[in-house]
């Protein structure tokens, strides 16, 4: 892929330069709320870059819109903030034609499950080696209290749906194991070290890798405070073909975490193109 | 096959083709002109009409005039032409292709009707024989010969025709020629000017400007994907140019009007990107495979807010390369979204034109370097132009967020009014600075009358100013090609001295018309000859609006 001429030179050559996890924070102050989940998701995100050393300019961090997705601006490393449901997009053509680059994706459950679904089934079948980090708190919080895809049909907290949505949840792992994802994980926002563990592992799996983080919204859903009650560490056992993964996810209530529940090993979708022509050779086949 | 050897012989053509709703088979209708002159549209009506059958001749009987001068032939196993087409006063002559081909094993009456058009129109034998050659060689030697020798059946029928008149010999004038297609021509200025990412989702008609891209941009180092939709095709090169790779996207107006949200999050953010939207008929689903002009509106307004961008049009097939090279060109230098209004009767044309020319843009993407020590890097500084220095990832120390948000020059989100009014007024004095030459437009000849047009319009125009002044009219064209940002003090100089305009648009409501009269400066007698898709407007149509007008 042929990048700006003038991007090689300026960029750094390999150093011997460490990273620790303040390299890849911003000086921007979080709008998030005191006790929000996404506090500990930023910490966990910067302690597993830092692991990993990835140069903070050789990192993107894409969201859409949602509280969760205001994460880019708090990080020292690229970002782009786009529109509502369509994050996956644009890291999907940032990473398609800039290989070189680790690509992450951040978004909350109404982002990346209702408007965004669309967007969601596909990049779990493209199977872009990106890492999509889901902040899952079952509302919309940026907009005050809205039931999502994930919230139950009887929360009956939403002014939008006072007597509660009366449609069932999906189960997005399970969607996106149907889909192709190719690393699938859940962890709470509340067990960070852990957090930071599966995401080393997913940024390093190729392909399309989706960690479900239960990360509460304390202003909305404050009975989310349980949630560290509730949640428990998910059976031992990777499963490596669709089939256990599938009956495992089937299985699952959405509340056991910090273990990697699906490694697929298909390969990533990277297109390469032969290159080497001209275009004056193309323009040959219109000559008369 | 007609126009190829009508080209390979040095004939300018342009051929167009009608086909009904059903994706395959079906009713269709192929309309070729051929000139010794360079051609930019149909004539106002056709010298000649051949018919396989008269079924559905209804469906098209509209787009095929004919005068007292025009032969047609049929099949007499089809029988009579329709009246319709008689009431013309035009000539009948039968042909029995049916008759002919089926006493040749394998021959079909297509080719025999094809070697009767080329011994009308007077093609030399060779090139008929080497597009034979070219064409059907790959379906086999027995389908070649078939072929070879339906059409020579057909060549000697000619003479049982009723004459018609003869092609003026084609003058070699040394340039050498190209055959291509409107959606080909918009592929290769993507490519020239520097696209290197493009997504794709298919919609009719502009599909084939993706398709054509797909081997190309894979033969020259670059990439196509192909999106889930046109939501994901947007996001996509925005993603792909936010990395540095200049972008494209082709669509239509049901895709485009998708399209919308994230034109302004290209516009916010600045990020370059160009799409091309190959306009159809509308509103809706409307008519797919028929052309109109009718998405200015939504390319100039449709972004909420207050949004300046870039709004090119080509007007011609040759016009597509360049317009479409020129857009990504401003895309990238001013990084914002440059939109490429083209339409089916452009795209879907076939023609033969001279070579178009190498266009050399010199300028680009204007990139950060790392920054000093301790001086934070500004994403979107104020600058004397506007533009600022975009960093590209990879490029260390200038790590930013890119925004739909508003925000201040450091790219932080920001609700503050004085950041609001700071970028607003640099995103849009970043294209009002900008020096946009002279390919704004096209302004040719001189006169106290003024055709304004754009994009496919522009053929028929053209045409009917040519024929004014063989008449001793003088006739100024006006052909605009930069729709947005506005060129006002440009088109008033280009306007000096004329007296009475005729704009004419392919649209019902007259939004080229409205555009003008909001934003530049009008003569006090302007008329306006509209129609909306499908018909196009012919050059004889201007010149009997032109003749109304009387003596100035």
């Amino acid at each position: 892929m042929s990048t700006h001429s003038g991007l090689q030179s300026e960029c750094a050559s390999p150093t011997s330069e460490f990273y620790d996890a303040d390299s890849y924070i911003s000086s921007v102050k979080p709008v998030w709320c005191p006790g929000c989940g996404d506090y500990s998701v930023l910490a966990a995100l910067t302690n597993a870059l830092a692991y990993l050393q990835l140069p903070p300019e050789q990192v993107a961090l894409v969201s859409g819109i949602g509280c969760s997705s205001r994460i880019p601006a708090y990080t020292g490393v690229y970002g782009f903030h786009g529109v509502h449901g369509r994050a996956l997009p644009v890291a999907t053509g940032l990473k398609i034609a800039r290989p070189d680059l680790t690509v992450l994706v951040a978004s909350g459950d109404g982002d990346g499950f209702s408007i965004g679904g669309n967007h969601f089934l596909h990049a779990c079948r493209r199977n872009v080696d990106l890492t999509y980090i889901i902040m899952d708190n079952q509302v919309y919080g940026m907009t005050k209290g809205q039931a999502s895809p994930t919230t139950a049909p009887d929360w009956k907290g939403s002014e939008l749906t006072p007597a509660g949505t009366g449609v069932n949840p999906f189960q997005p792992l399970v969607i996106a194991l149907a889909a192709g994802a190719n690393f699938i994980a859940r962890c709470f926002s509340g067990e960070p070290a852990n957090l930071a563990e599966i995401l080393t592992q997913a940024i390093q799996h190729p392909g399309f890798s989706v960690v479900q983080v239960l990360s509460p919204c304390v202003t909305f859903r404050p009975e989310q405070r349980q949630w560290k009650n509730l949640v428990r560490m998910a059976p031992e056992g990777l499963a490596t073909d669709m089939r256990t993964a599938a009956r495992r996810l089937m299985d699952d209530d959405g509340l056991t975490i910090g273990r990697v529940l699906y490694k697929g090993d298909r390969a990533p979708f990277q297109p390469q193109s032969a290159g080497g022509k001209k275009l004056a050779d193309l323009e040959r086949e219109f000559s008369l | 096959m007609l126009l190829d050897a009508a080209g390979m012989a040095g004939w300018y053509a342009y051929l167009t083709r009608s086909v009904g709703a059903q994706i395959r088979g079906g009713e269709a209708v192929a309309q070729l002109r051929i000139s010794r002159e360079r051609l930019g549209s149909h004539e106002d009506h056709f010298h000649i009409l051949l018919a396989l059958d008269w079924r559905n001749l209804g469906k098209f009987a509209s787009e095929m005039p004919l005068a007292p001068s025009s032969l047609v032939i049929g099949d007499p196993e089809q029988g009579e032409a329709p009246a319709e087409l008689l009431a013309s006063g035009a000539r009948q002559a039968w042909l029995p292709m049916k008759q002919l081909a089926q006493a040749i094993a394998g021959g079909r009456a297509n080719m025999v009707a094809m070697g009767a058009l080329a011994g009308l129109l007077g093609l030399p034998r060779k090139v008929l024989d080497a597009v034979l050659d070219k064409e059907l060689a790959p379906k086999g030697e027995k389908a070649l010969v078939a072929s070879r020798a339906a059409m020579e059946v057909g060549l000697e029928a000619v003479s049982s025709l009723p004459a018609v008149a003869r092609l003026a010999r084609p003058q070699r004038n040394g340039a050498s020629r190209w055959i291509l297609t409107g959606n080909q021509a918009t592929g290769l200025g993507a490519l020239r000017g520097g696209v290197r990412f493009v997504a794709a989702y298919p919609i009719t008609p502009a599909t084939e400007v993706l398709e054509w891209l797909a081997p190309a941009l894979d033969e020259v180092g670059g990439v196509l994907v192909q999106a889930e939709d046109e939501l994901a095709a947007i996001n996509q090169i925005i993603g792909a140019s936010y990395g540095g790779v200049p972008a494209l996207t082709a669509t239509a107006g049901p895709g485009f009007s998708l399209m919308s949200e994230s034109l302004g999050l290209a516009v916010a953010s600045e990020t370059p990107i160009v799409v091309v939207n190959v306009m159809r008929g509308g509103p809706s689903t409307g008519i797919p495979a028929k052309s109109e002009q009718a998405d200015l509106n939504i390319a100039v307004y449709g972004l909420h807010g207050d949004a300046p961008h870039l709004v090119l049009a080509p007007n011609s097939v040759a016009d597509c390369v360049l317009t479409t090279q020129w857009a990504v060109h401003l895309a990238e230098s001013l990084q914002t979204v440059a939109l490429v209004l083209s339409d089916q009767a452009l795209g879907q044309a076939r023609v033969v034109i001279d070579r178009p020319a190498d266009s050399v843009f010199p300028t680009r993407r204007l990139t950060a370097a790392a920054p000093a020590a301790a001086v934070p890097y500004q994403r979107y500084a104020l600058t004397d132009t506007g533009v600022s220095p975009m960093a590209i990832p990879g490029m260390p120390g200038c790590q930013y967020t890119a925004d739909g948000l508003e925000h201040n020059v450091a790219g932080i989100p920001s609700s503050l009014g004085s950041d609001h009014l700071q970028q607003l007024d640099k995103r849009q004095r970043k294209l009002d600075l900008y020096d946009y030459g002279s390919a704004w437009a096209d302004v040719e000849g001189e006169g106290e009358v003024a055709l304004i047009t754009w994009g496919s319009c522009t053929g028929a125009a053209r045409e009917a100013a040519h024929r004014c002044r063989e008449a001793g009219q003088r006739v100024k064209l006006i052909s605009l090609r930069l729709l947005a940002p506005v060129q006002a003090e440009k088109f008033s100089l280009a306007m000096d001295g004329v007296r009475r305009a005729l704009v004419i648009e392919q649209t019902h409501s007259g939004q080229f018309r409205r555009y003008l009269q909001a934003h530049y400066a009008l003569p006090a007698e302007v008329e306006s000859l509209n129609r909306p898709g499908p018909l196009p407007i012919r050059p004889q149509e201007i010149l009997s609006r032109l003749a109304k007008f009387g003596s100035v």
